[in-house]
């Protein structure tokens, strides 16, 4: 035994180091499930309806069937008796549809399966898919949410003529009260269009059937690898320890993963069927039709406020377009909205009531944000035109309304209570960035060169570390393992499931601090339901924030057994740990944490009351939701000519509690303003009067692309959570949920002189050019 | 995105290669267009005929007053090209616009103008040069002007059988002034509008214009009112307004017929005034 000096390991927590899953990630050697091949591998090929709504009169698989190399051709019919696909989500009067994993006599939207062909190379499935004839008688189809609740619109669901899956109400405070009291009340219909979540990598599944077993191995695309287990292992009746998911490299998923899809369940059936390896990958065009859409809102908020710009209450109504079926979470997600709506406020009344409307299009469900985007949108809307309506500036009356910093704990008039926070923080931050003062001034000047200049903001918060279990419909705990492996390295398991938020880093740094120990000596490992214990997953702004304690609580149950061990190599029972060594207070001779682990192993010796090994395993349940929050400013120009929109400068400042890796967070925020822009300016999900998707594919749709992003200046201040012992938030969607409703409050701010007050997502230049012109010239153009 | 099955040849010789198209093949050539309407089964050619290894149909060269430019040079060597920038700069800047990095490397000319789709950019810088199209077939030759080829949407003048061998441009006077000015669809990166000019002066006055616009209709067009406007005299602004004059606007979900027209008008005072700048 030695006695090394001990020095102290410098921290890893709060560094801007690299990302460990870059290296594969960078040189393509990444295994995504496209990757995999296995032996005797056939593929499926979905044959999908191409209409919005029809009768199924007839499947003609005769001829598919018969060409060389198919191997088997399924129906409705053949899978009729198999379980449908689930739905978690769980409201009072939820009307669920059958959603078989294929169509039986009817299609509800474009993209519907109807037939599966599985051969035994893709090309051939393909062609034979082409063969399949199906005779459709087609019927009226409805893809607008609003025309789909007016009376006498055709039935997405035959038996719900009213095309309501639910209606939900929620009341906080005295919502009557706040608005006798009120001096203003502004009105406005604000919408949150469908978006199409679009990963770099498309689903995508391999099932393998292990016969002898009664064992299935699914490898899929997936945010949630133990979730899809349960719910598969139940659909198929097969037992949940004999079902093995692999969520291998995922190429993104912004919550379109967090699913388990007809898709998952076909090609499992398959396998099991025809006792092959069975592929399926969704083709871009199948992703743009049939993976899950997000957002989808037509909301009408009023809010009551006195003249000194104190909110009072908000009321609104929201319309969910859920689409044809409900996918895992569809119509849970408005719900969240719900809660989101007091925003920073202080406002102690609301009033909310959200329909859930059918249409003949693919089902929406949680989208980066997932009804937290769509409530903060409405909320920081309403509050510009607000303050437009009391000639107060913006910045003003936010700071007027926040909550105080004393106040928290708060509770929310949804039934929330907001953790802690310092409000004015970021938004004060924000505005000495922009030298806020000074650029009202440049704009004052601007306006009188007759020039379109606009300063938009939006303050917001979020839900976020989903969540405590009674909250969230699997369980909002999270699980971690951590090995010290005879050798002394450290193998972390964790029920997260990273798709590219770099939870191999980080937990390698939180386990480098903790632990005591080298971060190279970390490998984390997740994903693989043989591997992993069981987890939640990947969502909701929770992997750090519950993944991250989780890990940070089974360190310290390892810790206690190290020094045992330690306690016993030095032969002392005053020891001390710290940066991988036991130490004896007393000598000052110390162990490794490797001798430590060799002893634990060998077991030659046992301390009193100790088994061998040096593997600890935690469940941590969080005792709430964390809130983030944060403020960003967009400065933008428009062209009255093209209306077209230049973004000057975009500042976004978060407040994320604690930053275990600066780099990380970084690229989470300027991935989720990317993608909050994409929606306030480009994307929509576009569905023609016969439920047919206009914008099907990425020539149609527009998905930001790098050269068409402001540079982004990003900043944060640190207010830790009380929730849990890292002080860490969450920060995946904080961009998404800041930057749309900072985008549309410049370009009304720059259009403010000729009488704006909203503008719809997204801010096409025909939209602004027609209204500049409709409020120049008064012409309707 | 998987293709019908197809025979593949890529033949070393231009004879050969139109042999095989003359015998029903489809010719292919940078890929840009066509490999993607096969992946989504637009198209269904039985056979595809590369002309990519064909090198006697890839060159650039100057000759008596022209810029020949055969069918398989890509964006990326004519917007690169020292000859072109030089003698031809508004056709190496409308190269520039097109696609992206990967599709210039790929993208050929031929294959933009026999693709003829109407937001593509050449065909304004051709129809504004008054370029001429060289047409090929097993038995046949015939050079055409640029306003005979584009015919109507993805239609030219070829006729079965025929490619599209070489496009030839005048070297420009060193005088002239031209400016490719362009609105991109945000998604595509295609031209919702673009337009050509080009502008020689004399004495402080415009002496010639021309002036190409593609994406506003069915094929890209010479904006004759405009161009007469310019001549006679007419303020930029005021000449670019009849651009779209008498023209049958496209509508998508970019931009109405509406917005297209007036877009066209105020790419079209872009350009022009772009142009005018140049002119020496
Ligand atoms: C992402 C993307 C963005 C793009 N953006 C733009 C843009 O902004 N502007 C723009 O103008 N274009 C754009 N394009 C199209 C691009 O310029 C293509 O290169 C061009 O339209 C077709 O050229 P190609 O050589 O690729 O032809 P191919 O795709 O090989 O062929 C296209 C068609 O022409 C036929 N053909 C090819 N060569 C000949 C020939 N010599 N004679 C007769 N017929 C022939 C083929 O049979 C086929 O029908 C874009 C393409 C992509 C994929």
């Amino acid at each position: 035994m030695a006695t090394p000096s001990i020095t102290k390991l410098e921290p890893f927590i709060g560094k801007r180091i690299r990302r460990k899953e870059d290296p594969r990630l960078i040189t393509g050697t990444a295994t995504y499930v496209d990757d995999l091949q296995l032996p005797g591998m056939h593929f499926a090929v979905v044959v999908r309806s191409p209409h919005g709504a029809a009768r199924i009169k007839s499947v003609d698989i005769a001829a598919a069937a018969a060409m060389k190399g198919v191997a088997m051709v399924l129906t409705g019919r053949d899978v009729a008796d198999l379980a449908c696909v689930p739905c978690g989500a769980s409201l009072p009067g939820l009307r669920v549809p059958e959603h078989r994993l294929l169509a039986q006599d009817r299609v509800y939207y474009v993209g519907h399966p109807v037939a599966v062909v599985v051969a035994t190379d893709r090309y051939i499935a393909k062609d034979a898919a082409e063969a399949v004839e199906v005779d459709y008688e087609v019927l009226q189809a409805v893809a607008d949410p609003e025309k789909a609740l007016a009376p006498g619109a055709p039935a997405v669901h035959p038996q719900w003529p009213d095309n309501t899956a639910f209606t939900f109400h929620q009341e906080g405070g005295d919502i009557e009260k706040a608005f006798a009291e009120a001096d203003v009340v502004v009105k406005q219909r604000i919408t949150s269009q469908r978006l199409i979540p679009s990963p770099l990598e498309t689903r995508g599944c391999v099932a393998q059937w292990h016969a002898a077993e009664k064992s299935l191995t699914l490898h899929t695309s997936t945010q949630v690898p133990h979730l899809v287990r349960s719910l598969l292992a139940q659909m198929l009746g097969l037992d949940e320890n004999r079902v093995r998911v692999v969520a291998p490299e995922v190429g993104g998923g912004f919550g379109c993963k967090l699913n388990l899809y007809a898709e998952e369940a076909l090609t499992s059936h398959v396998a099991m069927k025809l006792g092959k390896p069975i592929k399926w990958i969704e083709s871009r065009r199948e992703n743009f039709l049939t993976t899950i859409h997000g957002r989808g809102h037509v909301d009408y908020y009023e809010v009551a406020a006195k003249k000194d710009g104190t909110i009072l209450g908000i009321k609104v109504k929201i319309i969910q377009d859920l689409g044809s079926y409900h996918q895992l979470l569809g119509p849970a997600i408005p719900t969240l909205s719900v809660l989101m709506i007091p925003g920073l406020y202080r406002a102690k009344s609301m009033c909310a009531d959200v329909v859930g409307v059918f249409t003949n299009c693919v089902p929406t469900d949680a989208y980066r944000g997932a009804g937290r985007p769509e409530a903060t949108h409405g909320i920081e809307r309403m509050v510009d035109i607000l303050a437009a309506e009391l000639k107060m500036d913006p910045a003003e009356l936010r700071l007027k309304n926040f909550v105080r910093n004393e106040e928290f704990p708060f509770p929310t008039a949804t039934g929330l209570i907001y953790d802690t926070g310092d409000y004015a923080a970021p938004l004060r931050k924000a505005m000495e960035t922009v030298n806020y003062t000074e650029l009202r001034k440049q704009q004052a000047d601007a306006r009188k060169h007759g020039k379109l200049m606009g300063i938009g903001m939006s303050t917001y918060g979020e839900i976020c570390a989903f969540g405590p279990s009674p909250a969230t419909p699997a369980g909002g705990w999270e699980s971690a393992t951590v090995k010290i492996e005879p050798s002394g390295k450290v193998t972390v398991m964790t029920g997260v499931s990273p798709h590219g938020q770099g939870e191999e880093t980080t937990f390698s740094q939180i386990t480098a601090d903790h632990l005591g120990v080298p971060f190279e000596d970390v490998l984390v490992q997740h994903g693989d339901t043989a591997i992993v214990q069981y987890g939640i997953g990947t969502f909701g702004s929770r992997a750090t924030a519950v993944g991250g304690p989780a890990l940070y609580y089974a360190i310290q149950e390892l810790i206690i057994k190290i020094k045992k061990f330690g306690a016993m190599l030095l032969e002392s029972d005053d020891v001390s740990y710290a940066n991988g060594q036991c130490t004896c207070a007393k000598t000052g001779k110390s162990v490794s944490i490797k001798e430590i682990a060799g002893a634990a192993y060998r077991a030659m010796k046992l301390p009193a009351n100790t088994e061998p090994g040096l593997v600890a395993t935690y469940f941590w349940e969080p005792t709430n939701f964390t809130f983030p929050f944060g403020a960003h400013i967009m400065v933008a120009e428009v062209d009255p000519g093209t209306g077209a929109i230049d973004i000057k400068r975009y500042v976004a400042i978060d407040d994320c509690g604690n930053l275990i890796n600066p780099l990380v967070v970084d690229g989470q925020v300027h991935g989720g303003v990317a993608q909050g822009l994409g929606q306030a300016l480009w994307e929509q999900a576009v569905y023609d009067d016969n439920a047919q998707l206009v914008s099907g594919e990425f020539m149609d749709y527009t998905m930001p692309r790098a050269h068409m992003m402001p540079w982004i200046e990003s900043g944060h201040t640190i207010t830790p959570t009380p929730v849990n012992p890292l002080g860490v938030k969450g920060v995946g969607e904080a961009g998404t949920i800041g930057a749309s409703p900072a985008a549309v409050s410049a370009v009304v701010d720059a259009l403010s002189p000729l009488g704006v007050r909203h503008i719809d997502m997204p801010m096409t230049p025909e939209k602004i050019w027609r209204l500049i012109l409709s409020k120049t010239t008064g012409s309707n153009a | 995105m998987i293709p019908q099955q197809f025979e593949y040849s890529a033949p070393k010789s231009l004879a050969e290669a139109l042999a095989l198209i003359a015998d029903g093949g489809k010719p292919l050539s940078g890929g840009m267009s066509l490999i993607p309407m096969m992946k989504l089964r637009l198209a269904a050619p039985d056979r595809v005929v590369d002309l990519a290894r064909i090198a006697e149909l890839s060159y650039i060269r100057e000759q008596a007053g022209s810029i020949h430019i055969g069918a398989t040079t890509t964006h990326h060597e004519v917007e690169s090209s020292a000859v072109i920038r030089a003698k031809c700069p508004l056709l190496a800047e409308t190269a520039s616009f097109i696609g992206d990095v990967q599709v210039r490397n790929l993208g050929t000319i031929g294959g933009s103008v026999a693709h003829a789709d109407p937001s593509a950019d050449y065909p304004a810088a051709l129809q504004a040069l008054e370029a001429k199209i060289v047409i090929k077939g097993a038995a046949s030759e015939r050079t055409v002007s640029a306003d005979d080829f584009f015919v109507d949407t993805f239609t030219t003048a070829l006729e079965p059988g025929e490619i599209v061998t070489e496009v030839i441009v005048p070297v420009e006077a060193a005088s002239t002034g031209t400016s490719y000015q362009k609105l991109l669809q945000p998604a595509s990166g295609f031209a919702i509008v673009g337009v050509a000019a080009r502008i020689q002066k004399s004495g402080g006055k415009i002496t010639l214009a021309r002036v190409g616009v593609t994406g506003l209709s069915n094929r890209a067009f010479r904006a004759a009112a405009t161009e007469q406007a310019l001549t006679s005299g007419t303020a930029v602004q005021a000449a670019a307004d009849v651009v779209a004059q008498a023209i049958d606007a496209n509508s998508d979900l970019y931009a109405s017929a509406e917005f297209r027209a007036h877009l066209a008008a105020v790419y079209a005072a872009r350009a022009i005034d772009a142009a005018i700048r140049r002119t020496s």
